[in-house]
């Protein structure tokens, strides 16, 4: 990753490992994918086991332009989804504003030679020429990583595309605007069944905006929205085609004594995610994650404060736009931690077990490779500690809102801006 | 801060408002910090209005924001309307009472007026303020104070502001285009389709054009669609005669 100046093509805007974790996804503004592979065990490598490195590149959406609206639609990469691997090749779900498409990575390790009808060269031989007929011999050749479009899902979203999910029966696939849900088959591009519909007959009446959408992990028949009024609704496909009324209905109760014009803003969920169990989920709200248990819809089971030294900063951060930043956060593969971003190139981890918490920091300054990250601490007043760094020295350019956690081991991804960084669990 | 309900780290010397002429350039006034937050809320609603597709939810967030200072600021009688006969006295004078009318309000009900602060008004105000929606209420001739015709104008102004924004919205995600987004079988997509579906439809508007290609029956345009009339009308002017 280029580290001289920001190329704004170059913002990660999303990361995903898939469900072996031996490939980690990430998109970007630009439109772009790279998929990273974890190298295999090396003799000769010893140090090389568990490293990322570039598997394929390819441009997954282009700049578009909206002829009945006038409108640019920005190629920027917003969500990646892996879908089980069946064979040889890999599947993602690659999305932006508008168009979802299907992308098969295969490789390519021969090449057939001996063709009768053409020479090496490609040049078509005569064929009243050809006195012999041979059959092609495989030979081996240098790797090949192809990148091929094999659906493309586009037309059925009128707002912008915040989510999408896959289906635990590997069939249907779940896109969420801001209204909107739809429901696909993988196969099918040209119709998708509309599950949920929040758009008021009078857009002026619109106060409310979905903000994220998950299928759950093992429940075909269900999925979970959250909307900006910092709700998650729960539904269940089974009870009706039209998914408007939830059948549970997850909201804590506000605190009063905490109330002010930005309580709103500030509850507005910007993600939500199943635990690998299915007993949980989690939701981002822009101070907090909470850990909610699925048969309780009167107020999570946890709360974790990310970055509560903001909170008597909210009106500066409305002012420069950062209290819209979108969080994204991940569960462990075992569900015993969950992880989130911040400023300042700053990421929470939470061990559930443990209830201990630490912030590290995603930066090339501060940490050199393979040495261990250490612990940040943000100093909310009065005096400051050697190694704090005070609330008003925070970058908040400089933010992170993707991260990704492996399905089965401790190795993290962190996005910082266009610098993706690989943490593990040092082995001894 | 503008947090409602929490003191002030500078109020050290008690709980009473730093109100007033004098002080308000020392400390602003918690309805002036309240009236910068909602000056700033509508230039960001603006901002989103120039942009080429706004993002949805940040100015629906912003737009329940602005709505709800608009609330505080009936409920603690910002906006109460003194009575016609003081309209012959000047305007500073005015100003000053209506200020002290409105901190006396706020110590009455403590630092943080609560839902139930409506009982401080006058009964024919507040039938007014409570149909939010209606700028019409507000704009019957009253008395020119001028902080509660600023008010007015600015309440008249971000709920135009406001419904200029949905209309906006509406106008880019009109519904006769949703009924389009919806069901797709055919490539209406292709542009060649438009076209050939509005030349073909002699009549001009944006409704009856769409229906020519739509499968399902088309809603009858909206009233916010109207703005969209005349473009796509001189746009298929010009496509037709090349």
């Amino acid at each position: 990753m280029s580290n001289s100046g920001v190329s704004l093509a170059d913002i990660i805007s999303t990361v995903e490992f898939n469900y072996s974790g031996d490939l980690l996804a990430t998109g970007d503004k630009g439109g772009r994918v790279v998929i990273f592979q974890r190298e295999q065990e090396n003799k000769s490598r010893p140090h090389s086991r568990g490293e990322y490195n570039v598997y394929s590149t390819f441009q997954s959406h282009e700049p578009e332009f909206d002829y009945l609206k006038s409108l640019e639609i920005e190629e920027k990469i917003n969500k990646i989804r892996w879908l089980p691997q069946q064979n040889a090749a890999h599947f993602l779900l690659s999305t932006n504003d508008k168009t979802i498409k299907l992308w098969k990575i295969s490789e390519r390790d021969k090449r057939a030679e001996g063709y009768n009808l053409k020479d090496e060269d490609g040049r078509l031989r005569d064929p009243f020429r050809i006195t012999a007929l041979r059959v092609p011999k495989l030979k081996p050749m240098d790797l090949m990583v192809e990148a091929s479009p094999r659906r493309i899902f586009a037309n059925a979203h009128t707002y912008h595309i915040n989510s999408i999910s896959v289906n635990s029966d590997h069939e249907t696939y779940l896109s969420a605007d801001d209204l909107r849900i739809n429901l696909w088959h993988l196969e099918i591009t040209d119709r998708s069944f509309n599950i949920v519909d929040i758009k008021p007959v009078n857009m002026e009446e619109l106060t409310e905006v979905i903000t994220a959408a998950e299928f759950h992990p093992h429940q075909c028949n269900v999925f979970v929205y959250s909307s900006s009024k910092g709700t998650v609704r729960l539904c269940d496909m089974r009870s009706s085609a039209l998914c408007d009324r939830h059948s549970k209905f997850f909201e804590e109760p506000e605190d009063p004594s905490s109330r002010s014009f930005f309580s709103e803003i500030i509850s507005s969920i910007s993600d939500v995610k199943f635990s690998h169990s299915g007993r949980y989920m989690m939701t981002r709200d822009y101070l907090s994650v909470k850990v909610w248990d699925l048969n309780m819809e009167s107020r999570p089971v946890e709360t974790h404060q990310v970055h509560e030294y903001l909170r008597s900063k909210l009106c500066s951060l409305y002012e420069n736009d950062c209290i819209f930043d979108k969080f994204e956060c991940c569960w462990s593969g075992s569900d015993s931690a969950i992880m989130t971003g911040s400023y300042n190139n700053f990421f929470r981890m939470f061990d559930r077990n443990t209830r201990r918490d630490v912030t590290l920091e995603a930066s090339r300054e501060n940490s050199k490779p393979r040495a261990s990250l250490k612990p940040r601490k943000v100093c909310t007043g009065g005096k400051r500690k050697k190694d704090e760094i005070s609330v008003d020295s925070l970058d908040f350019n400089k933010k992170i809102l993707h991260t990704a956690w492996h399905p089965a081991e401790n190795i993290i991804a962190v996005a910082a801006t266009n610098n993706l960084y690989i943490f593990q669990d040092k082995v001894n | 801060m503008f947090a409602r309900g929490l003191k002030r780290k500078s109020a050290e010397d008690g709980e009473d408002v730093e109100g007033g002429l004098a002080g308000a350039q020392a400390m602003p006034s918690y309805s002036l910090q309240r009236q910068s937050l909602l000056d700033m809320s509508l230039v960001k609603l603006q901002l989103c209005h120039m942009l080429v597709e706004p993002n949805l939810c940040r100015s629906v967030l912003i737009a329940n924001t602005v709505r709800q200072i608009q609330e505080e600021m009936a409920q603690d009688g910002t906006w109460r309307v003194v009575a016609p006969q003081a309209a012959g006295r000047a305007p500073l004078d005015r100003l000053v009472s209506t200020d002290i009318l409105c901190r006396s309000v706020r110590e009455q009900e403590g630092e943080r007026p609560g839902p139930d602060a409506g009982d401080g008004h006058t009964p024919d105000l507040v039938p007014g303020l409570a149909t939010v929606p209606s700028a019409q209420a507000l704009r019957s001739p009253q008395s020119s104070l001028w902080e509660v015709d600023s008010s007015r104008e600015n309440r008249g102004g971000f709920q135009k502001s406001l419904d200029q924004i949905f209309e906006t919205l509406e106008n880019k995600t009109s519904g006769s285009v949703e009924e389009l987004f919806a069901d797709v079988d055919s490539p209406y997509y292709d542009l060649d389709a438009v076209l050939t579906g509005m030349v073909g439809s002699t009549q001009s508007g944006h409704g009856s054009g769409l229906q020519a290609f739509s499968s399902a029956t088309a809603p009858p345009p909206s009233s916010s669609c109207r703005s969209d009339l005349g473009e796509l009308d001189h746009a298929v002017e010009i496509l037709v005669e090349t």
